[in-house]
């Protein structure tokens, strides 16, 4: 394929270069900024995580909300009754969420293809009725993180939302680069080929089943880091909020499928298209929701690879070269393993 | 003797659920599609009964026929022009983009009849009730609303074992790929599919509009309830999926016995136990 | 001379970049049986998909009973009528051996084939009509596949490898009924594996080597040894 090197060296370069930007910003942005920056990372995480299970694993979960949830619930819990400090209080959540996955997902992976994605649903909707019913948490209603837990993170305002953007930095970063890691390393190659093809893989002796399963838990411990990190930003968690389908599974699958999915790059540039969408936008109401559905369904109907996707296809290389994605080189097959329909053990 | 009460009335709320399941459980069964946005059709038709009756002043009856003709009708040219269209081997696009029409769904409705929980009146039905002791008395609406499911689920079970198209679709769902050998156009055939499937999913949502009240966010838990009724039943045939509901139902009420905030987690947790137990439902299908 | 019934030019398939036809001939008379032969992949139930309109082709030149019929889908070809014995049967779990059949007549044309012309060919299947179609023997699975078809009165049938695991008797008594559906005016294409059986049964032969016709001409007309060579390959120059 002749590529301009220009693209060839210059995209990892402007990756880089808006890392080391993004780096400094607390030294160049507002407080305003600074907030919408951290929401991004939230959401960049979530749609790596999504992106990492659907995209590559074929599994489609609508019910990614219930580790948000639970993260963000496990960290008020271990913020306020505990007393540790919240930087030990978050990973902390996120390996409990990870713990909780191993028994949920050994039910939700009873069910396959499409019924998994309503299964994880039903799951979700467990967590919210269950959260709902933790008094000392705030019920239904919902409950503030007590502002001494607040301040231990740092005394002054602007000390304590520099740490916070650090961690949001952090957990972004952890998100892309470690789904890059991942890739790059011996599961790089299975999981590579479950999404090309599934019973491809297993004939090739690829344990498909376990690979999934591990992916499943790792992803959703993952995705409690961000919940607990989403909560520590948001001040205030409530059932609702915490398991929000729309919030944290819908707009996630926008990001991640608009982006392109089975890429690294697509979630970041499906971040970014969404947060430009939402900022010109949201003061349309409901009508920027619809939007945001019809985009969804433009997608599917136009270019299922999305926008990176569509570039790559044109000849625009990858950024997050994982050497052995020898089907996106050709870009001529489908972006989502498809998952066989197989009996439940 | 409440808990006996308890029982009666989740099997009757089982019929809705039922009814709720089988439009989700022909498509999948027939082209292995599963509409994310179920649920929003059911409240729509509700809307839609709401609609012609309170406001345009329809008598029911023909409210009841209006609506089962607009979505049956709704249901072929979207399945036809659009569902058609991202069906295959990948299941993320039938997924996304129904997942995509239940926001535009709900975001609409919440647009045009605002975020107001709203209930079609059904006058004097609404308090009617036979009595079996002082405990257990059973509302006429809800067993009409039983009764009603039942007619339809045999009408259904009619059409798939007698007629034609009950074979055509059924020859569809073995083997979809070699139906066109024997002259059936598929992207026809599964419209019709998502016909009948409508028309079902119109008379559930007449029945949620007497029965409850209802708002422009009511479809996802619809949804989930069809869904755990299918898998409860197992994927055997209509009368399973009319246990499955049943057992739903009875998980429901009996849970809202125990605390009024336990309904909904009560049925979640039967659906989990029956996915945890026995994974291919109570009347799983028999292939032979 | 007649314009042949079933007239193919310069057909040429993909299964995505792997070409699998090149520009295939082919033709078939009115009342003739022909026989496909050839080894596994040579492509011979890849040109019977295309001929269905099952799977596309490139040359856009098949023409059946005067009409133009390449790009056409599956159905409004079987509508034309041709109809298709699929490889491994395919019959529909879920349906009756008398439903299997119906199914068959949905969209055809009026003519001689009925059930009961089709429980006369196959008396076995009489005493099954209720019975679902895979609780038969192999056999008289095979039987309903092509009363299937044959409900439809085409005037082509497409056999793809009906003899396919099954005893030598069972073979004998499906091609006992060739001659019959001939006789009753519906011409035929039988793909075989087995060369003995196509050259009892075919009018005229064509061999499928890689994608290529690498022979044809009449059973008395061809040598064993034209054939082997045809079939394997082992002569490079004659295949091409």
């Amino acid at each position: 394929m002749n590529e301009a090197p220009a693209l060839r060296f210059g995209l990892p370069g402007l990756f880089v270069a808006v890392v080391l930007i993004l780096a400094v910003a607390p030294f160049w942005a507002g407080r305003a900024d600074m907030r919408l920056l951290m929401e991004a990372f939230s959401f960049l995480a979530l749609a790596q995580m999504w992106n990492l299970l659907a995209g590559y694993t074929g599994l489609v979960s609508v019910g990614q909300q219930a580790y948000v949830g639970l993260g963000g619930y496990v960290f008020f819990g271990l913020a306020m009754f505990t007393g540790l400090h919240p930087l030990v209080a978050m990973p902390l959540a996120a390996v409990f969420a990870g713990l909780v996955a191993i028994p949920t997902g050994w039910v939700a992976f009873r069910l396959q293809g499409a019924y998994f994605a309503i299964g994880t649903w039903v799951i979700a909707e467990v967590f919210r009725l269950v959260a709902a019913q933790f008094t000392a948490l705030g019920g239904g209603s919902g409950i503030s993180l007590p502002v001494a837990i607040v301040k231990s993170i740092g005394s002054s305002t602007a000390g304590r939302e520099m740490a916070m953007y650090y961690v949001a930095f952090a957990i972004a970063l952890v998100a892309t680069l470690g789904v890059w890691a991942l890739l790059r390393s011996r599961w790089g190659l299975a999981l590579t080929a479950i999404r090309d093809s599934e019973p491809a893989a297993e004939s090739l002796g690829v344990r498909t089943r376990r690979t999934k399963f591990l992916i499943y838990v790792l992803t959703a411990g993952m995705t409690g880091l961000a919940g607990a990190f989403i909560f520590l930003q948001k001040l205030r968690i409530s059932p609702e909020a915490a398991f929000s389908v729309n919030e944290w599974t819908a707009f996630v699958i926008f990001i991640v499928v608009i982006g392109g999915i089975g890429t690294i790059e697509g979630p970041i540039i499906g971040v970014v298209i969404f947060f430009a969408l939402r900022g010109l936008t949201a003061d349309w109401g409901t009508w920027y929701l619809m939007m945001m559905g019809a985009i969804a369904i433009a997608v599917m109907l136009v270019d299922k690879r999305g926008v990176w996707g569509a570039l790559h296809a044109r000849g625009v290389p990858s950024v997050f070269a994982t050497t052995r994605s020898l089907r996106l080189e050709t870009g001529t097959t489908l972006p989502a393993a498809s998952p066989r329909v197989e009996p439940a053990e | 003797m409440v808990w006996i009460n308890a029982l009666l009335q989740g099997v009757l709320l089982g019929g809705l659920y039922a009814l709720f399941a089988a439009g989700l459980s022909l498509m999948f069964g027939v082209m292995r599609f599963v509409n994310i946005a179920h649920g929003d059709f059911i409240v729509v038709a509700a809307y839609l009964m709401m609609t012609s009756v309170l406001i345009a002043g329809v008598n029911p009856f023909v409210g009841i026929g209006l609506v089962v003709v607009i979505m049956a009708a709704a249901g072929y040219l979207g399945q036809r022009f659009l569902l058609n269209r991202v069906l295959g081997k990948d299941i993320l696009p039938p997924i996304l983009v129904t997942f995509g029409l239940s926001i535009i769904l709900q975001n609409a409705l919440l647009e045009i009849f605002s975020a107001d929980s709203r209930r079609v009146q059904t006058g004097w039905l609404e308090t009617a009730s036979i009595s079996l002791n002082d405990v257990v008395a059973l509302g006429l609406l809800p067993i009409l609303m039983f009764v009603a499911a039942l007619a339809v689920l045999a009408l259904l079970q009619w059409i798939f074992y007698h007629t034609a198209l009950g074979r055509l679709l059924r020859a569809t769902s073995d083997d979809a790929e070699i139906v066109p050998l024997m002259g059936g156009n598929n992207a026809h055939i599964f419209a019709l599919a998502t016909m009948l499937a409508s028309g079902v999913v119109a008379v559930a949502g007449v029945l949620l509009a007497m029965k409850t009240n209802f708002d422009p966010t009511a479809g996802p838990a619809r949804l989930l309830f069809a869904f755990e009724a299918v898998i409860i039943g197992g994927l055997g045939n209509i009368w399973g999926t009319l246990a499955g509901g049943i057992v739903l139902g009875v998980a429901q009420t009996i849970g809202a016995q125990i605390d009024t905030g336990y309904q909904v987690l009560a049925g979640h947790l039967a659906f989990l136990a029956v996915l945890v137990l026995r994974p291919r439902g109570l009347f799983p299908k028999t292939i032979g | 001379m007649t314009q042949p019934l079933l007239e193919v030019r310069g057909l040429t398939a993909f299964y995505g970049d792997f070409q699998a036809l090149f520009e295939i001939g082919f033709s078939v008379a009115e009342d003739e049986t022909v026989a496909i032969i050839g080894a596994n992949g040579a492509g011979k139930s890849t040109f019977l998909r295309v001929l269905t309109g099952l799977h596309a082709s490139v040359g856009q030149d098949i023409v059946f009973s005067g009409s133009q019929i390449a790009g056409i889908s599956a159905d409004r070809v079987h509508k034309r009528g041709i109809a298709m014995v699929p490889e491994g049967r395919r019959l529909f779990p879920s349906l009756s051996v008398e439903e299997n059949l119906l199914i068959g007549a949905s969209g055809g044309r009026d003519g001689p084939w009925t059930l009961d012309a089709v429980y006369d060919l196959f008396p076995d299947l009489t005493s099954k009509r209720r019975n679902p179609g895979t609780a038969l023997s192999g056999g008289q699975q095979q039987m309903v596949a092509i009363g299937r078809a044959l409900m439809s009165n085409p005037k082509l049938l497409l056999c793809d490898e009906i003899s396919l695991g099954l005893a030598p008797k069972i073979i004998k008594d499906i091609y006992a009924a060739v001659p019959r559906i001939h006789d009753l005016g519906t011409s035929i294409v039988v793909v075989e594996q087995d060369v003995g059986q196509a050259l009892a049964v075919a009018d005229r032969i064509y061999c499928f080597q890689e994608g290529r016709v690498s022979l044809t001409g009449t059973p008395e007309t061809l040598t064993r040894a034209d054939i082997a060579k045809a079939y394997f390959g082992i002569d490079e120059e004659e295949a091409a």
